[in-house]
């Protein structure tokens, strides 16, 4: 099923285009939004679980007071004010892997409100432009089970032949952001939205209160979007494309629903309120849930809980201890540590600014940190297909590997056996280069030996360094560092031989 | 019949104490008493219980005797044996609410106040029956068999607490837990000649207890003597951080207030009757004994005073917009995905999960509950939720006005606690309103979360049947409610010589009773 779709600047010729942005995050609390089951990420199925998060009858949700506080945090960092007084309510609706058929959401009554933020973009001539987007609410909210739909092509609960459900997620604490209707963006609103949710995941990473990870779901963004007749001023029929699962796909379904949209209005038709599914592999959306504004979820507030109303003074206290806004950051280190903008934009899409701070901090020198994080180790963090700050060494090792560069006890070819060895296990920096024996050797008598062997296998380069053509040592120095195994001391090296054939 | 199961709890623990007896031995004499005259089976008993653990009650009892034998026993009832009505989570022990859409779940879990039951040492006899998910005045509503008024096997035993209410005036159990959302503890009380109690709103833990309606439900004592709730109260009451609702503040002294009541002095205490919850709608001999037994508490040197609460009058309505719309949401997570029945769709080869949720929901809930859901589900509905839920919380606020200004002038108020005796079984099954009218003194203090007592005031002239009265204190004052009641107690059992319930059927038709 291909759709019609309209080139995206014919499309914009006709339309304007408003966005709705609704990201959800996950907090890394370790225990869950209303019971105290742990949240840790990949457990066996249905082993993180309890009466309460099961929604097993008699059974009570209690509120986690570290997510509300992380809320609170995340509201500050988006300009929001935050509610002095606020309400849990109950979303209704069946779904088999809501435990109690209803969600513990919040309604009418978000704990932060009107906030904004202004994101910065590259547009299509190179210029970076400013945007302000405006923040309606941001919410506190239980996640669900997840379902797995076995059988069947599409890995959806049609057509499959069974489906399993795991209760870990259900219970984890959402943060649900959600933006006012982004108007005026005009061809860049793609750009727009992909900086937004990019800047918003630097938030929130600052924030330490999530690992925002797209690719895991503990960030998810949906994106609402509709067409208006250009200039008219209204909003169009807007459609809301699920689970959007990295950055460049919040741009490419963007874009997509655009010119589909267009299409669909321009050949005369209407646009369906719906659920979209977008797919990464092919770049499209495809029809999901019909949705309407008649959708009744029964909204009543949740009788179970006591009204969450944050202090003042405990507010005042989170507002003044919020970290520096990541783009101010970035700005500031890039200054100190004085990286090309190229180079900071790699640091930060490699997610290595932190390790890079605390590497520097630990006393590595600001290009020696870049070279090893955004070389050395991204390549092995790709090959594992894992984040930088997962592989298996700290900020201090590497700090340690490059010292021990700086003051010559090794090379950087030995350090890279000094970093294989750290990550296979073996023990600190300094273990593994006393029990793989990668220290360079300095001493005179193993050197001079290896020296002697080197100037009796080349007799005709000996002669010729005799006969002053000082330049000619090179190759007997590659013959030590090859007898070496490049474990020697290339400068005491070309001494001696200088020496023995002066 | 054994004399000993006719005792109280309090003189079952002092006889404990004492060594007079064992609580293996009286956990057996109430045990064989169920066996008895329960007859769940035949359907001509009581069917008090609809899950009898012998086992487990006994273990417990021999427990009990060892730390009773020790010199440490756990509470002051401990050893002695109690009832828990089936709509609590009882680890290990089959919780049915008497639904069958729960038929067969046995919850992993104890509710806080059976966790509070078993740490203080009293056996859970077993689970009692109940009108299904609490949804009822007569526990005909249960989907196992309606419970018998011990006093007339014809007549229904109140609800939706009837098994509870009937267990304990039949002597099956010295005491049983009950749970009060609209009168499901008092109401029961009343029409069997017992003690029921529904505490304030957060004083007793919730967790565990199957909500029917969460801003509503209280769990409560049920038993013979305005003391025996005191001393069950204190051990099931207090703060629970499982319970975000349950208050966080020390109980105030209930048995000690019931213990100084039974002097039967009430000088300088002012009660009010509530004008609105006497005279018309009210059966003659309900009245009748309720005018006789304020006039002994007025006797006994209190001041009493007619009070006007106008917006009671609204509370049936109130009640029941409130209570259905969190029903209805409570009772979704029954759809057969986790636990309970599963029925599959008739005809249907390959069912959706959604066909297996409608189609067990269909088979597993009775017609009350149905209602229920329906009426709960049209409140919530947007475009109604202003009009029906959101006006109901405005008069629910007015009622709470009601009795804080009543409770400006007065220290208690009181009333008939249901408008009849006990009806015949069948008589108000057809007629949901009628059924519901049993509720309408009741529901005021579940509106408000304030605390309510019924105690025995009489039998009414005109069919021998008991009749309660309800006295009503202010938030955090429970202890007013044994003060009071246990001095009515005292004043009506010395007209009466005895206990109300000495003058119950015994039941058992042998007459080779074991005399003690």
């Amino acid at each position: 099923m291909s759709e019609t779709l309209v080139p995206f600047d014919e499309a914009l010729s006709k339309f304007d285009p408003a966005m709705g942005l609704e990201v959800h995050v996950e907090l890394n609390t370790a225990t869950k939004m209303f019971c105290g089951c742990p949240t840790e990420f990949g457990a066996e199925p249905n082993t993180q679980t309890c009466p309460t998060c099961l929604g097993l009858p008699g059974s009570m949700p209690v509120v986690n007071g570290k997510a509300v506080e992380s809320a609170i945090r995340i509201g500050l960092a988006l300009n929001c004010s935050i509610a002095p007084w606020c309400r849990f309510a109950r979303k209704n609706y069946f779904y088999p892997d809501m435990p109690k058929n209803f969600q513990t959401s919040q309604y009418d009554e978000p704990i932060c409100f009107d906030g904004w933020t202004d994101v910065q973009f590259e547009n299509a001539a190179g210029e970076t432009e400013t945007f302000h987007v405006e923040i309606e609410r941001a919410h506190m909210e239980e996640d669900t089970g997840k379902s797995l739909h076995v059988g069947g092509s599409t890995g959806r609960i049609q057509g499959a032949d069974h489906s399993l459900v795991d209760y870990n997620r259900a219970g984890i604490p959402l943060i649900e952001i959600v933006t006012r209707p982004i108007v005026g963006a005009r061809e860049n609103a793609p750009l727009v939205a992909r900086a937004y949710v990019a800047y918003l995941r630097e938030i929130i990473l600052s924030l330490g209160v999530s690992d925002a990870r797209m690719e895991q779901g503990s960030m998810r963004c949906d994106v609402n979007l509709s067409l208006a007749p250009r200039g008219s001023g209204a909003l169009g029929t807007r459609t809301e494309t699920k689970n959007v699962n990295s950055l460049r796909s919040v741009e490419r379904a963007a874009r997509y629903e655009v010119t589909r949209q267009a299409a669909v209005l321009s050949g005369g038709g209407s646009v369906l309120q719906e659920t979209r599914h977008w797919h990464e592999d092919t770049g499209v959306t495809t029809s999901g849930r019909e949705k309407s504004d008649a959708d009744d979820y029964r909204y009543f507030p949740e009788p179970d809980l006591v009204p969450v109303a944050p202090p003042p003074e405990w507010v005042e206290e989170l507002r003044a201890s919020l970290p520096e806004d990541p783009r101010q950051k970035r700005t500031r280190l890039q200054a100190e540590w004085g990286y090309t903008d190229l180079e900071m934009r790699d640091v930060v899409a490699a997610g290595a600014v932190t390790l890079i701070e605390e590497t520097i901090a630990a006393g590595t020198s600001a290009q020696a940190a870049r070279k090893w994080w955004l070389s050395e180790l991204a390549r092995r963090a790709n090959e594992q297909g894992v984040e930088l700050a997962e592989l298996p060494i700290t900020t201090g090792q590497v700090a340690r590997i490059q010292a021990l560069v700086d003051e010559g006890s090794i090379n950087d070819k030995l350090a890279r056996q000094v970093f294989d060895g750290v990550l296979a296990g073996e023990g600190s920096p300094d273990e593994v280069v006393a029990t793989r024996g990668l220290a360079i050797v300095s001493d005179d008598g193993a050197l001079g030996e290896a020296v002697d062997r080197a100037i009796a296998a080349n007799p005709g380069v000996a002669e010729k360094i005799r006969a002053g053509k000082v330049a000619a040592a090179g190759a007997l120095i590659g013959a030590v560092m090859k007898d070496m195994r490049g474990q020697a001391d290339a400068g005491r090296v070309r001494e001696l031989i200088l020496e023995k054939l002066s | 019949m054994s004399q000993l199961i006719r005792r109280t709890a309090a003189e079952l623990a002092d006889a404990l104490a004492a060594g007079e007896t064992t609580s293996v031995e009286l956990t057996q004499a109430h045990l064989d008493r169920i066996g008895k005259i329960d007859g769940s089976a035949d359907g001509r008993g009581i069917h008090a219980f609809l899950h009898v653990d012998a086992e487990g009650a006994l273990a417990a009892a021999a427990a009990a005797d060892e730390r009773r034998a020790a010199g440490t026993p756990a509470s002051a009832l401990d050893g002695v044996p109690i009832a828990v009505k089936d709509v609590l989570a009882t680890q290990g022990l089959p919780t049915t609410c008497g639904s069958k859409i729960l038929e067969g779940w046995v919850p992993p879990y104890d509710a806080t106040v059976v966790a509070r039951l078993r740490q203080a040492g009293l056996p859970i006899l077993g689970k009692t029956n109940m009108d299904e998910f609490a949804m009822g005045s007569s526990t005909e509503h249960s989907a196992y068999g309606p419970t018998r008024n011990p006093w007339d096997l014809s007549r229904i035993p109140g609800g939706s607490g009837g098994g509870s209410a009937a267990a304990v005036a039949s002597f099956e159990a010295p005491l049983a837990l009950g749970t009060d959302t609209g009168g499901s503890i008092r109401q029961p009380g009343a029409v069997t000649g017992t003690v029921g109690v529904k505490p304030t709103y957060g004083g007793v833990s919730r967790y565990g207890l199957v909500a029917m309606a969460n801003s509503l439900d209280q769990v409560g004592p049920v038993t013979r003597s305005v003391l025996d709730s005191a001393l069950l109260h204190e051990i099931i009451g207090g703060h629970d951080p499982r319970d975000s609702t349950s208050i966080d503040q020390p109980l105030p002294p209930l048995v000690e207030s019931a213990r100084q009541g039974a002097a039967g002095d009430l000088s300088g205490v002012r009660i009010g009757v509530v004008k609105e919850l006497t005279g018309e709608g009210y059966q003659a001999g309900v009245q009748q004994r309720f005018d006789e037994a304020i006039a002994l508490l007025v006797d006994a040197g209190a001041e009493v005073v007619e009070v006007s609460c106008p917006h009671f009058v609204h509370a049936l309505a109130t009640y029941y917009l409130i209570m259905p719309s969190e029903a209805s949401s409570n009772l979704a997570r029954f759809d057969a995905m986790r636990y309970g029945l599963r029925v599959g769709p008739a005809g249907v080869a390959d069912p959706s999960a959604e066909q297996v949720m409608r189609a067990s929901r269909e088979a597993g809930f009775g017609d009350e509950v149905k209602r229920r859901i329906i009426l709960g589900t049209y409140a919530l509905s947007s475009g109604y939720y202003d009009a029906y839920y959101g006006q109901a919380q405005k008069v629910r606020t007015l009622i709470s006005r009601d009795f804080e200004a009543a409770f400006g002038k007065v220290d208690v108020l009181a009333s008939p606690t249901a408008p009849t005796t006990a009806f015949p079984i069948g008589d108000k099954i057809e007629d949901p309103l009628a059924m519901y009218l049993n509720d309408i003194a009741t529901i005021p203090a579940n509106l408000a979360g304030t605390p309510g007592i019924s105690i025995p005031a009489g039998l009414a002239p005109e069919d021998g049947l008991p009749v309660g009265l309800q006295l009503l204190a202010p938030a955090l004052a429970d202890d007013r409610l044994y003060r009071v009641g246990a001095a009515a107690e005292t004043l009506l059992e010395k007209q009466w010589g005895g206990p109300l319930l000495a003058q119950a059927p015994s039941l058992e038709s042998s007459t080779a009773e074991e005399i003690r």
